[in-house]
């Protein structure tokens, strides 16, 4: 089972390395011009010239998927990066001051918990209109409740051991204790949360694409490739297949190295060996 | 246990008006002026100024919500501004049709993970265990989107076993529209049987560790008596919760196998509302989804005690 | 030779991951009606080799040779249909804690009915009868309502008479006791093993009795095993065991039995220089719905002067207030009412007063994995105290950190490691050398050995003993253990539901305690006598009856008979 777990995590960060490799240069150089149309060259299979064919517009898959992972990479980046630092935020001067500052704050976050977060993102969109920056804000805003509920409860719990009492006793401050103690007791948490969460985002992210709301064509993701992919599901199959298995791949990624750091963080789990 | 029941419902109240006014905001975030939107950009003054009457803009922020409250609550949530029907049947007849789907899905995920996942836990660490957790990671980990693609290519365009794209009410012909149900249901069942599995194993692998497991043990029970009179009922409570969260973010996250199967479901009807910028359809299917959600959250936690007596209220 | 009833040879019990053996070739015998103890420190093997012997040894734990017998029956590669006809039946089990070895979601009218309707072949109505009847031996004063209850709705103490009736109820020939009473109060712990003992000597059960307190096995048991790492170091008959102990494990584990220290006198004109006034702490009712619960008083206006470089303990059963007394002492609580001076000024009085006091009072807490920040190295942890010391350069703040590491014998090395690569006992001394860094003139240590195993606890005693004599702190030391409060404290204050009911010097209270409640707290701590073998005797202080003249020490009657 150590092996198994091992292993895990070993294959997890390894999909995630090459996953930031991959959207690194997708973002400054692909083999084809990823928009470049050439109706010549339309639906070709895959072949040496273009490895993995091209889609109904003769663009080369390869440079598509490419630019797809550097597009999804900084949308799903940027996301969790805006919903932890909210969530951060509120759930810290939450779980800290209690009273009715708490209670207020955490019953407004309730009531966003109450939607399923996608609906959340979609009713956004509707206001934010349908782009990459809209995305961004839609489900930064979406996650960040889920973001402030687990600090707050892990502030909470952490409030409660003894190392904390003894901080006080020795005279510091609590914005001190604060800093020093208890934040950095929440990171081994945060940092599961915001793996487990870069998956989630990225799913979203790709199914609000799917369905035509997320990155509008021709700029392509791999959610609005599935989605341009379906009518030619018949003559095409590598166009359905490859960018389905390219979001599979990264999420199993995600799922694996969450995983690997629950294990590892978890303070129950390590308890146990 | 009526005092449970009702101080719980009580604290659902809330949360339900928060739901409303924001579903209400909505429409008044938008940037510009929703009229305009809606009938375009060569839209004369006097239909802009017609529309501004009818969907109450012209009045203040307060008392429009007034009369759009009073209205929600007989039931009247204005009508489409595509089709000009009456929102609240459209959004209720879309919505049974994706009920049908997702609650058949989420049943089948728990009477097949459920039990995968207990087991699982008994065995943890041997073979047939880390298959299980491999699978379940594994189901989990693919979109559903590109989940019904491939089975819409092999069990649909390569194998011919079942109708490819539309859909025909059970009630209007129960054989075809069964067919058609099916791959859309496989495939959410698919994807939420990972999800439940990994968290019934979890949950029942917590519990396993406890005393009284040994203590049933030293009983001189047999396993299937452990294991499920001991450690499923103890073990059951979050799973059960997380099938309330699943099938709430189901109803919500439907739309996208709607759209690969092409089912009028309150899903795909949401996204066209959003893309045809009918804000009487978008808040309609908002609050319905939202209200479900609140409503299945609500009956999972009355049911709770059910597997944890020592649950009341906070 | 007498029959054996539980026989277990030359067993080994491996963990296989990692290939650690836990249980060395280990070997003793249980005969019917007899009970035996089985004594050591966590670590020791001591469960497992227990559990082995139901068959009961945790995933991932297997015997890997040996045999035992039970009734002339081989255990280990019974067929599993076999070893579940004699679990229950033939042998049961009770649990360390009562809190979690019920099942919570079973009404426990079932849960004692299981085990009954399956081994034994009787109408529902006969069973209930007996479950009925078992329910008022253990003390149940309404059997009939517990029968519809969960095991929530029972105190801890209660649980594990409900534990033992659903054990006796099948009357097993052997009756495995893992550490019964360990997570009880001392008052409860005491009632629940009388309980037990009598009622496998009227069931004619045998009992072996697993436990890391050895005036407690040695109280009950017949023979005593002494195990330390895997193996048995010396097993015998409980008194000559005692009396002369041969291998030097036994010895140390003798040595570490808390003693009676010097006792020392103070001035009385001295002032006092921690005065506590009419303290009184409620906690506010918890905010339901519609209302609020009434507010609960945790302390009743207690009154408390501790001298310079005296000892006061504070003892009592949870629930009597003691920890919230050190709380509000320390600050972590507010007081209701009531105040609390320092050198004679009021703490509250302005902000200079509060700061020399908090400067001059430090506090050891009870769980050393709880206490010290995991994120931080040791040197940080017993440093930080020191940057609010004025005109302390860095330099000088290390100095005085390699200082009091060496003082708690844990050395300068040990600044740059994490507590999770502590010892308990180490991270116990880390957790003293915070407490003194700032050389406070007075410490409250608020259950600061419990947690600690029996030889380690004498350790940090005696570490706690020498650096009070060393720096003169005064100290509030509160505990449930009275044994630990005999051998450190100068004064005893006992309390009992959120007032003091006796306080006295140490004699006094020890040996003539006045009220009930510290008569009965005593009666289930020995006193030690040396005895001539080199070992000790133990002298149990019985309860009197009321009224009676009062001799404090008695002969006693070693075990119900």
């Amino acid at each position: 089972m150590r092996n198994f777990v091992a292993a895990n995590a070993a294959i997890g960060s390894f999909i995630i390395g090459v996953l930031f490799i991959v959207a690194g240069i997708g973002a400054i150089w692909t083999p084809y011009d990823p928009l470049g149309i050439s109706f010549r060259d339309k639906l070709v299979p895959p072949s040496p010239g273009h490895w993995l064919g091209t889609d109904e517009f003769g663009r080369d898959v390869v440079s598509r998927l490419m630019a797809g992972a550097a597009t999804s990479v900084w949308i799903s980046v940027t996301t969790v990066v805006i919903a932890v630092t909210i969530g951060i935020l509120i759930g810290v001067t939450s779980g800290y001051s209690r009273g009715w500052f708490d209670r207020i704050v955490m019953s407004l976050n309730d009531a966003l918990l109450a939607f399923p977060g996608i609906l959340l993102a979609l009713g956004l969109l509707a206001v934010l209109g349908a782009n990459k920056y809209g995305i961004i804000v839609a489900l930064g805003i979406a996650y960040a409740p889920s973001v402030a509920r687990v600090v707050r409860g892990t502030v909470l719990s952490i409030r409660e051991r003894e190392f904390i009492a003894a901080s006080r006793v020795v005279g510091n401050s609590e914005a001190y204790t604060m800093m020093r103690h208890v934040l950095p007791n929440c990171l081994a948490p945060l940092t599961v949360l915001t793996t487990s969460m870069f998956g989630w985002v990225l799913l979203a992210e790709s199914s609000l694409s799917f369905l035509g709301l997320g990155v509008p064509p021709p700029a392509p993701t791999w959610g609005n490739m599935l989605a341009s992919a379906r009518p030619y599901i018949g003559q095409a199959v590598w166009l359905a297949v490859l960018p389905g298995l390219c979001i599979s791949i990264t999420l199993l990624g995600i799922n694996l190295l969450g995983d690997a750091l629950r294990d590892r963080l978890d303070p129950r789990m390590r308890d146990r060996t | 246990m009526l005092r449970f029941i009702l101080a719980r419902i009580a604290m659902a109240l809330p949360t339900l008006l928060i739901v409303t006014v924001s579903v209400f905001l909505l429409i008044r975030m938008v940037p510009g002026d929703p009229a305009a939107l809606m009938l375009g950009d060569n839209a004369d003054p006097a239909s802009i100024a017609m529309l501004h009457a009818k969907l109450g803009l012209d009045k203040p922020l307060p008392t429009q919500f007034a009369v759009w409250f009073g209205n929600l609550l007989t039931g009247d949530l204005g009508s489409s501004i595509a089709s000009g029907q009456q929102v609240l049947p459209l959004v209720w007849s879309r919505f049974l049709i994706s009920a049908q789907v997702v609650v058949a899905a989420v049943l089948l995920a728990c009477a097949a993970a459920v039990p995968a996942g207990v087991f699982a836990a008994w065995r943890q660490n041997g073979k047939l265990d880390i298959g299980c957790v491999s699978i379940a990671t594994l189901l989990m980990s693919i979109p559903t989107f590109w989940l019904g693609l491939l089975l819409l290519l092999f069990l649909g365009l390569k194998l011919r076993w079942l109708p490819v794209v539309g859909y025909v009410g059970i009630a209007e012909d129960p054989w075809r529209g069964t067919l058609y149900l099916i791959m859309p249901i496989l495939t959410l069942f698919l994807h939420e049987m990972g999800v439940i599995l990994r968290m019934a194993r979890a949950s029942t692998l917590e519990v396993m560790r406890l005393d009284y497991i040994t203590h049933a043990r030293a009983k001189g029970l047999t396993e299937g008596a452990v294991l499920w009179r001991h450690a499923f009922k103890n073990s059951f409570g979050p799973t059960w919760t997380l099938i309330g969260l699943v099938l709430g973010n189901l109803l919500g996250g439907v739309a996208v196998v709607e759209t690969v199967f092409t089912i009028p479901g309150i899903g795909r009807l949401l996204v066209d509302a959003i893309f045809g910028r009918d804000y009487p359809v978008i808040q309609g299917c908002m609050l319905m989804v939202a209200l479900v959600y609140v409503v299945v959250n609500l009956l999972v936690d009355l049911c709770y005690p059910l597997f944890d007596p020592r649950v009341t209220i906070e | 030779m007498e029959k054996n009833l539980l026989s277990v040879d030359s067993l080994s019990v491996r963990v296989t991951g990692i290939g650690l053996d836990v249980v060395k070739n280990v070997g003793f015998t249980v005969q019917a009606g007899e009970i035996v103890g089985i004594v050591g420190e966590s670590g020791s093997g001591k469960t497992l080799a227990a559990r082995a012997a139901m068959g009961l040894l945790p995933p991932g734990i297997a015997t890997t040779g040996g045999s035992i017998k039970f009734d002339g029956e081989e255990i280990i590669g019974i067929a599993p249909r076999r070893l579940r006809q004699l679990r229950g039946s033939r042998i049961g089990m009770v649990f360390q804690e009562p809190m979690t070895s019920l099942n919570p979601s079973m009404l426990l009218g079932h849960q004692l009915d299981e085990g009954l309707a399956l081994h034994r072949r009787l109408p529902e109505a006969k069973r209930r009868e007996m479950i009925l009847d078992m329910l008022q031996r253990v003390g149940m004063d309404q059997p009939e309502r517990a029968l519809g209850a969960y095991p929530h709705e029972f105190s801890g103490g209660m649980r594990q008479r409900i534990m033992l009736a659903s054990v006796m109820l099948l009357r097993p020939a052997l009756l495995i006791a893992d550490e019964p009473t360990t997570a009880l109060d001392a008052v409860v712990q005491r009632d629940v093993l009388e309980l037990m003992v009598g009622l496998t000597r009227e069931e004619g059960t045998a009992v072996l009795l697993i436990s890391h307190d050895l005036g407690m096995v040695a109280r009950y048991c017949d023979r005593i095993i002494v195990m330390c790492r895997g193996e048995i170091v010396e097993q015998g008959k409980s008194d000559e065991l005692l009396a002369r102990p041969k291998h030097p494990y036994t010895r140390k584990l003798l040595g570490a039995m808390p003693k009676r220290g010097a006792d020392r006198s103070f001035p009385k004109e001295e002032q006092p220089i921690v005065s506590i006034r009419n303290l009184v702490v409620e906690y506010p009712g918890r905010q339901k719905l519609f209302k609020r619960d009434p507010a609960h008083r945790a302390l009743h206006g207690i009154d408390l002067d501790i001298a310079p470089k005296q000892v006061v303990a504070v003892v009592g059963s949870s629930g009597s207030g003691k920890t919230t007394l050190g709380q509000v002492v320390a600050g972590l609580v507010k007081a209701t009412a009531g105040e609390v001076r320092f050198d004679g000024a009021p703490i509250g009085r302005d902000q200079k007063a509060y700061w020399d006091y908090r400067m001059n009072c430090q506090m050891i807490f009870q769980d050393p994995y709880s206490s010290l920040d995991p994120r931080q190295t040791i040197g940080q942890i017993v440093g930080e105290p020191l940057r609010h010391v004025r005109d302390m350069g860095t330099a000088a703040a290390r100095q005085r950190v390699v200082e009091v590491l060496e003082e708690v014998k844990l050395g300068a090395d040990y600044a740059n490691r994490f507590p999770h690569q502590l010892s308990g006992g180490q991270r116990q001394r880390a957790a003293i050398a915070r407490a003194i860094v700032r050389r406070p003139r007075f410490v409250i240590a608020d259950e600061a050995v419990s947690a600690l195993d029996v030889t380690v606890r004498a350790q940090i005693l005696d570490l706690f003993t020498e650096l009070q004599n060393r720096h003169g702190f005064s100290c509030l030391f509160i505990s449930h253990d009275l044994g630990v409060v005999e051998q450190v404290a100068d004064r005893v204050i006992v309390m009992d539901k959120g007032r003091i009911v006796e306080e006295g010097d140490r004699s006094t209270i020890f040996d003539a305690p006045q009220h009930p409640f510290t008569r009965k707290l005593l009666s289930a701590v020995p006193a030690l006598q040396a005895a001539p073998g080199g070992g000790v005797r133990l002298l149990w202080r019985l309860d009197a009856p009321e009224g009676d003249p009062l001799s404090s020490v008695q002969k006693p009657a070693n075990r119900p008979a």
